[in-house]
């Protein structure tokens, strides 16, 4: 992994992400997979902040903002409502915060075989490309020259 | 102080490379400095878990979000598309996409054949020898018989159509459109000592493979076998004239953050739209106070990047997504001048496979397809590896207010002022897009997607920096002549995306390396006359 930094959040603002990471993508019994508040992934995340550090730190005092408090202290219902207004506002502090969650969940071991998909990285092994039917350029092998001529 | 050198090269990417390995064979002192390091494969991020992350941090297309010591920021607040690039020994040859199709004919005669912009001083049929030359050194994969263009002959197979690119092709042949195997810079067979694609699929952000052919990697090794010396982590600030009017060197800082001032009888530079002028208006002297070779104002002038839109859909089935090269197919459909639209020349169609399970959570939550909460997971799984995309790649018209400054604040980590970036999508580029986009909507529909969205533009499309130090004839209305030397200052050459008098309508670094071969050939044939 490359590690770009680590975390310099305070200890409410991990607990307001984990929220975050929670309500975002919740753990599923239907499709078997944690949530990105599950120890490992929450850990990558925080470990992987990087470059949207600055960012996330905004996002989470925007919610905090939003909400009057901090977010992990917020009624359920009121999470879902200042997480659409905050939503709604975009930006750098929503897209860094969904990158930083989205990032490590979805390349988590669990999640990526819940999908059918290997977890492991391209290199070395790469992936099958079937050939295809070459024979779908008839038809266009057919059609006269597109390009047109120009004056030298 | 440095020996003087025959010939100094700014620059070690896709034309620096090129222009090196041509005048290699001259036997004269050879040296190129590069503000970036050698890349190692090893540490490309298609080696860890991380690699899709990875092309949002040190591995991201832009230099301000990407941030390594080796970049220089650019201020692009006052233009819709940011511009990208990578500073490196292969230069943005090692993030490219390797989509690599020529200019057509056409296009160097927009003048003649439309009444807009100006003509090439050069055309297609001059560089031609340049393109297949540079068509074998890069290693292209392709096919034979395409009817956009005049014959060709790619030296390797075409990368294979996949599922994605099957349901593309009986889209287009149930419309009647064109459709061709992308021109690619990956090696689908052994090449030239390169291993062949074994479909890692993230591409972009460099191939762990050595199947796609950025230039450290195909010119690099040559052109130094054959006596060109490359000096790395070399950042220079300015080109130092003499009391004659000539260039003289340059100077610039080594690894260690030293001054240092190389002397040359001969300056080519080749660091992209954005850089040479960048260095040009930072070269200001009393002979020449508005920049070097800038006597026609025209130095940073005519900024073209090529408007994108991207237009995606999802369809029933698990496709390709990424676990392949992304470009597979193009379409010149609408590509030449109809006087039945309401825009002048045209734009070309690239088919995309489609992206990783990471990329696409983050566009589609960005997007608000995507929900947080219960529904996610349902969601998701309905959209991943079921994207498939078409890009819409607009020809840009030359515009002398879209143009690279000097920012008066910014400055690089050296001290240098950074370019400053103002542009605007002119109003026959948007008609051109809107086109486009119903069009490219159309094939979607066609293929069976279904969900289909849109970008326009692409924020983070400004991969293509071209036209700011133009070709021409006049040296009232361009910057070098119709080879590649400055008007003003006769030992100084650009053989980058500067000198492109039109954009065309499809990705320049063919049409770069191709002008970078042929300015070197142009000065090997006058080498006794070179200064006259």
């Amino acid at each position: 992994m490359n590690n770009d930094s680590e975390s310099d959040l305070t200890t409410p603002e991990l607990r307001d992400l984990r929220c975050v990471a929670a309500m975002m993508v919740p753990a599923s019994t239907e499709f078997d997979v944690p949530g990105a508040d599950d120890a490992t992934i929450f850990a990558d995340i925080v470990k992987s902040l990087g470059r949207d550090l600055r960012d996330v730190k905004a996002a989470i005092g925007t919610l905090a903002t939003l909400g009057g408090c901090a977010f992990a202290d917020l009624e359920a219902s009121r999470r879902d409502a200042v997480a659409a207004s905050f939503r709604e506002r975009g930006g750098a502090e929503v897209a860094a915060l969904s990158r930083a969650i989205l990032q490590c969940y979805y390349r988590d071991d669990r999640v990526v075989r819940s999908l059918g998909l290997e977890p492991r990285p391209p290199f070395p092994k790469g992936h099958t490309l079937e050939q295809g039917d070459w024979s779908l350029l008839d038809p266009v092998r057919k059609r006269p020259k597109m390009w047109r001529d120009a004056p030298p | 102080m440095n020996d003087t050198v025959d010939v100094l090269i700014i620059g070690a990417g896709a034309s620096g490379a090129a222009v090196a390995w041509s005048l290699a064979e001259t036997r004269m002192r050879i040296l190129c400095l590069e503000q970036g390091d050698w890349m190692k494969q090893s540490d490309y991020p298609s080696n860890g878990r991380d690699w899709e992350a990875r092309q949002f941090s040190d591995f991201a297309t832009s230099p301000n979000r990407r941030a390594r010591p080796t970049d220089y920021p650019v201020n692009d607040d006052n233009s819709p598309i940011k511009v990208l690039n990578f500073n490196a020994v292969g230069g943005s040859t090692i993030v490219y996409a390797a989509h690599y199709p020529r200019l057509h004919p056409s296009d160097f005669r927009v003048r003649s054949l439309d009444g807009v912009a100006d003509d090439w001083p050069i055309d297609y049929a001059t560089l031609e020898p340049f393109f297949a030359e540079n068509d074998r050194m890069t290693g292209v994969s392709g096919l034979t018989g395409d009817p956009a263009y005049p014959p060709k002959q790619p030296p390797m197979p075409p990368l294979p159509l996949g599922k994605s690119g099957t349901r593309f092709a009986k889209a287009m042949n149930q419309l009647g459109w064109h459709w061709w195997p992308s021109d690619a810079a990956v090696a689908t067979t052994e090449y030239e000592g390169r291993a062949p694609c074994i479909n890692l699929g993230h591409c972009t952000p460099a191939c762990t493979q050595g199947a796609k052919a950025s230039t450290d990697i195909t010119y690099w090794p040559a052109a130094i076998r054959a006596g060109v010396e490359l000096r790395t982590r070399c950042r220079v600030r300015e080109i130092t004239v003499n009391e004659h009017g000539m260039a003289s060197g340059a100077i610039y800082y080594d690894a260690d953050g030293k001054e240092q001032f190389q002397p040359a009888e001969v300056v080519i530079m080749a660091c992209n739209g954005v850089g040479t002028p960048r260095m040009l208006l930072n070269s200001v002297s009393g002979r020449f106070p508005g920049g070097l070779a800038n006597s026609s104002g025209l130095v940073g002038r005519n900024l073209m990047f090529h408007p994108y839109a991207q237009v995606f859909g999802y369809v029933d089935e698990p496709l390709d997504s990424n676990r392949a090269p992304p470009l597979c197919l193009w379409s010149m459909e609408f590509y030449e001048t109809d006087p039945r639209r309401d825009f002048v020349r045209g734009y070309a169609f690239q088919f995309g496979r489609g992206i990783g399970p990471v990329t696409e959570a983050i566009f589609s939550d960005a997007d608000g397809r995507l929900p947080w909460g219960e529904e996610h997971h349902r969601v998701y799984r309905k959209l991943v590896g079921r994207r498939i995309g078409i890009a819409v790649i607009g020809e840009d018209l030359p515009e002398e207010h879209n143009r690279v400054t000097l920012d008066p604040v910014l400055k690089d980590g050296h001290g240098i002022p950074a370019p400053k970036v103002d542009y605007t999508i002119s109003a026959n580029s948007w008609r051109m897009m809107d086109h486009g986009i119903a069009r490219a909507k159309d094939v979607l529909a066609a293929a069976g997607a279904t969900n289909v969205g849109v970008q326009c533009p692409i924020l983070n499309g400004g991969w293509h920096l071209l036209g700011t130090a133009r070709m021409g004839t006049d040296p009232e209305r361009s910057v070098v002549n119709e080879w590649g030397r400055c008007h003003d200052v006769r030992n100084l050459f650009i053989v980058d995306g500067s000198i492109f008098v039109t954009s065309g309508g499809v990705n320049p670094t063919s049409t770069i390396q191709a002008l970078a071969l042929y300015i070197a050939d142009s000065m090997k044939q006058r080498l006794a006359t070179l200064f006259d």
